[in-house]
């Protein structure tokens, strides 16, 4: 028997397999196909401090191995994430779950970060530094070393349990932003989020997305995220959760490779609801093939 | 929703730009009429999602001889692809996604309407609508925007509807949109005025006064749709929408839109909403 067990900052994933924000709703949906208590966790759908529509739609275009969105970070609020959206979460998931985060300034993230933290129910708090689609905030705070570490500093005074940040890779020098982040007090980096990018319809001669830009993710993005993840992994001493293009129990352990301790599946669960599931299920099989008995052996291990 | 591999039993062209497929497997999935089905394509990352035309259920549970037809336009490189495809083929298919519409406030005289590629889903209505006892008629009023784009007529007065066809540019039938055509058939009914006249008036000739309306087609339509059966004549209605998709069963937030009651997801609180929700 193969042991697909990793340590998480502290708290013991059955395997590494984590649905990415925003890719898995706040878990039900999914519930209903199959039991989600297989997953490792899941970090549900990024919460802001008051309730946001979004952007207008088209949000979705499709592009060569992936997608863009531009959502805009659609979600109920924190207030009614965690009357609503929580309780009926529990009747199905009976893990910690990771609970993603963003906000439009320092006093946002502090808001929500600190009602979310004193629910039980929450494990990690994932904060998303980087979302690609809102303007005057999200992004912003992870392009800038100095406003990333104001961020981490600030919610790390609200809360004991593990921080997260989750990181946006259309920058210069990710790996100095980690380390920014590390220095401010953070448990661990997660990485990466959606590339920003575009598509313009030959038809309309206007952009795709009513949004003009939106953010990639998909198998294509797959080998940037692993070359961020490498050189994240190997700046910080904090875990690091790898995600971009994820798609298979191969693409795990290579992950898990270039340095993260645990994974995020997000496109994927897309065009595939069963994907995440698939790939736990998968993992012992593709573990046993390439001599791994011990899954958490293999983290960074092409440093 | 189940994810299910059916396999093509079908594919041929309606006119040059429309085709029928028909898919062959389990279908028990499929519930009402408007919901769609999310196809999976080699060489694309999103599934095509495309609305049920018509279905016929497995023998026995567990069988897989239920047959699902849908009709799709070629829009794009994805259907572009489909066409290419050749009976035998199996595709990996998400099935029974969406709210359809719901045929238990059709009344005595419900009345659909649908426009170009929004015309499929209308069939299955359609069809159990005729099987419904408590409809005494069906009617039915078909858009194109010529008549070699014309397809299905044939098949609705099969089912015993009283079909009424307008092409935009008069190659066919009332010339104009189905709003010009269901203002000539509320004037046939002997109640020009309708709007007028309010909702508890009968008028006493063939063509009752319809009792719900069930619509399909491009936003365009769907408004003006909106303004003169909805709005002017007061006939209550159910309406499907289209969006680009991420996922297809309410999990990426892509297509959702503002509505009275909130803001729903047309791939899992619609594509069918009701009239009374639409913010317009």
């Amino acid at each position: 028997m193969v042991d697909t067990k990793v340590d998480l900052c502290g708290i013991t994933l059955d395997n590494p397999v984590i649905p990415a924000s925003g890719t898995f709703g706040y878990g039900y949906e999914f519930a209903e196909l199959y039991d989600i208590n297989c997953l490792g966790t899941f970090s549900f759908k990024g919460t802001t401090r008051d309730p946001r529509f979004g952007n207008e739609t088209p949000r979705i275009a499709e592009c060569p191995s992936g997608m863009l969105n531009a959502v805009g970070l659609q979600n109920p609020g924190v207030d009614k994430v965690i009357t609503e959206e929580l309780p009926k979460l529990a009747e199905v998931f009976h893990k910690p779950v990771m609970a993603n985060v963003s906000g439009f300034s320092v006093e946002d993230y502090v808001y929500t970060t600190e009602l979310l933290a004193a629910q039980e129910q929450v494990g990690w708090l994932e904060i998303n530094i980087s979302c690609p689609n809102v303007h005057g905030g999200g992004m912003s705070f992870g392009t800038d070393p100095c406003m990333a570490a104001d961020v981490v500093s600030a919610v790390r005074k609200t809360t004991d349990k593990p921080l997260i940040i989750k990181l946006s890779p259309n920058v210069t020098d990710i790996a100095g932003i980690a380390r920014s982040c590390e220095a401010a007090g953070a448990d661990g980096i997660s990485l990466i989020n959606t590339l920003m990018g575009m598509r313009i319809s030959l038809s309309s001669r206007k952009p795709v997305l009513a949004n003009t830009t939106g953010g990639y993710s998909g198998p294509a993005v797959f080998p940037v995220a692993l070359r961020m993840v490498y050189q994240v992994s190997k700046a910080v001493s904090i875990p690091v959760v790898g995600m971009g293009g994820i798609s298979s129990a191969e693409d795990v352990l290579e992950m898990m490779m270039a340095g993260a301790a645990a994974v995020e599946v997000g496109a994927a669960n897309l065009t595939d609801p069963f994907a995440s599931r698939d790939i736990v299920n998968d993992l012992p099989r593709v573990m046993e093939k390439y001599g791994i008995s011990r899954l958490s052996d293999i983290i960074g291990a092409s440093h | 929703m189940k994810q299910v591999v059916l396999k093509i039993q079908e594919n041929k062209a309606l006119t040059p730009t429309t085709y029928r497929m028909k898919l062959a497997g389990d279908t028990c999935a499929v519930s009402a009429p408007g919901q769609f089905i999310n196809i999976r394509l080699d060489g694309f990352f999103l599934r095509r999602p495309i609305s049920v035309n018509d279905v016929e259920y497995p023998s026995a549970e567990g069988c897989d001889d239920g047959v699902v037809t849908i009709i799709y336009k070629v829009l794009g490189h994805g259907t572009e692809e489909m066409t290419r495809y050749e009976p035998g083929r199996k595709l990996d298919v998400l099935t029974g996604l969406g709210n359809g519409y719901d045929l238990a406030d059709a009344g005595k005289h419900p009345l659909l309407i649908g426009g170009g590629v929004g015309i499929p889903p209308l069939y299955l209505a359609a069809r159990r609508l005729m099987e419904n006892a408590e409809c005494e008629d069906v009617s039915v009023i078909l858009g194109f925007n010529s008549a070699d784009e014309m397809y299905y007529v044939d098949e609705f007065g099969k089912l015993g509807c009283r079909v009424t066809v307008a092409t935009a540019d008069g190659s066919e039938g009332i010339k104009g949109f189905v709003t010009d055509a269901f203002r000539e058939l509320v004037c046939e009914c002997g109640s020009p005025c309708l709007a007028e006249a309010g909702r508890e008036q009968e008028s006493d000739s063939e063509f009752r006064r319809f009792t719900h309306f069930y619509t399909c087609g491009p936003e365009p339509m769907l408004k003006a749709v909106y303004a003169e059966v909805y709005k002017r004549a007061g006939i209550s209605g159910q309406m499907s929408f289209e969006e680009r998709m991420g996922c297809g069963f309410g999990a990426c937030m892509g297509c959702s839109i503002r509505t009275a009651g909130g803001y729903k997801r047309i791939c899992k609180d619609g594509p069918v909403l009701r009239t009374e929700e639409i913010l317009w």
